[in-house]
């Protein structure tokens, strides 16, 4: 069982405060202000365990749905650590709603007021030529983008006499959703089951 | 511009809701190569060419950008409710699915099958953006500022980021800055042009 964090009040309205100051940073998704959270949540406050930091940031990228969930899972194990842990019935259960609540709401609330509200006055301006030219100018790149992280995922495993057959399944991974109309759901769980038995 | 014509749109604030759910659940790994399909090549609410400029905006902001994504679009369609909409479908259901997951298995479990599987469906969902960013090049076509220039601008941003590892503020910076204003300038020349010839 985890130790009980004592947890006041101001403790609460600084973890969502931390992650606030952090979702204007997230440019390129919150996932690139990780190092931060860790410094604070793990290294400094002692909130979080550096076994339940990571796994938050594993599950979140295995389950479905966008990545920014793990730094709900962050706020849920706050919450429980601050309660007595999962035996802790109603009252952990209520924490750890508390804490995925504040998280959640602290990395969410500053980047998406700013972005509805830019993008509104963006889309009532569409017509001009700066709105048009940053549209244009960023495609490319944007596209770059993409294939720049396809790219940084596949050579994160970087031992090609072990991991070519992940780097085979990543080819034939695009290869089929760019030119046919498989359910891309049939090529998860195909990679699931190829991992699983220690195939690729 | 006859693609345009063909276009649907979300019937209402539920069916925004619903989709959004729906593709938000079957994204293991990312749910970008999701929405791409189901919102450009099954639903047809928006064209490859509007995908790309939604997506620059969503990537350029702060924020998760799928999430700034359906912030965007249903904003589009309905007003604040609408991208309030977009928001609670893309986070709600897998928020309790991800959150009874790690009341299950307190985390991922180590054993190496597990593992194993973690590592196929990283490989999968790496083909799967590889994927959508090969298809998107085709909403390029009409790109005001040329085809040489955007494969320059593509490549550039690619040994940036891919290769050298730069921090994506700075590369945006690099080639964003010259992107945008080399389209204002050819752009701003199209107008003249077009106001030019009667």
């Amino acid at each position: 069982m985890n130790p009980v964090l004592q947890l006041s009040v101001q403790d609460w309205l600084s973890l969502f405060s931390h992650f606030a100051s952090l979702s204007l940073l997230a440019v390129g998704g919150a996932i690139t202000t990780a190092p931060d959270m860790h410094r604070y949540l793990v290294d400094e406050t002692h909130w979080l365990s550096e076994s339940q930091f990571t796994s938050s940031i594993a599950l979140a990228q295995s389950a479905p749905g966008p990545n920014i969930l793990f730094v709900a899972l962050m706020g849920f194990n706050v919450g429980l650590n601050a309660a007595a842990g999962l035996g802790g019935g109603w009252f952990s259960a209520a924490l750890a709603s508390l804490g995925v609540l504040l998280a959640m709401l602290g990395i969410m609330l500053p980047s998406s007021i700013l972005t509805y509200t830019a993008t509104r006055w963006a889309h009532q301006h569409r017509d001009k030529l700066g709105i048009r030219a940053f549209k244009s100018g960023m495609a490319p790149i944007v596209i770059a983008l993409l294939l720049s992280t396809a790219w940084l995922l596949t050579i994160s495993h970087n031992q090609p006499a072990r991991d070519w057959p992940l780097y085979v399944l990543t080819a034939v991974t695009t290869l089929v959703v760019w030119r046919t109309r498989v359910h891309m759901l049939w090529l998860i769980g195909l990679g699931a089951l190829l991992g699983g038995l220690g195939w690729v | 511009m006859s693609e345009l014509v063909l276009l649907n749109s979300p019937r209402s604030k539920t069916d925004l809701f619903v989709s959004f759910t729906l593709l938000a659940l079957q994204g293991f790994g990312g749910v970008l190569a999701v929405v791409q399909r189901e919102l450009v090549e099954k639903k047809r609410w928006m064209t490859r060419e509007q995908f790309v400029e939604d997506w620059a905006v969503a990537q350029v902001m702060p924020g998760p950008n799928v999430v700034n994504l359906s912030l965007m679009i249903g904003g589009r369609y309905f007003g604040l409710p609408g991208a309030l909409a977009g928001v609670a479908g893309m986070l709600a259901a897998p928020l309790v699915v991800v959150l009874l997951l790690a009341v299950a298995f307190g985390g991922v479990s180590q054993e190496p099958w597990a593992q194993g599987a973690l590592r196929g469906m990283g490989a999968v969902s790496a083909g799967l953006i590889a994927a959508v960013g090969l298809k998107l090049i085709t909403a390029l076509r009409h790109n005001p500022m040329g085809k040489p220039v955007c494969i320059a601008l593509a490549l550039a941003t690619f040994a940036g980021v891919g290769v050298l590892r730069w921090p994506l503020f700075v590369v945006l910076l690099g080639t964003g800055l010259w992107a945008c204003a080399w389209a204002y300038l050819q752009l701003a020349r199209q107008a003249s042009q077009t106001r030019g010839s009667p």
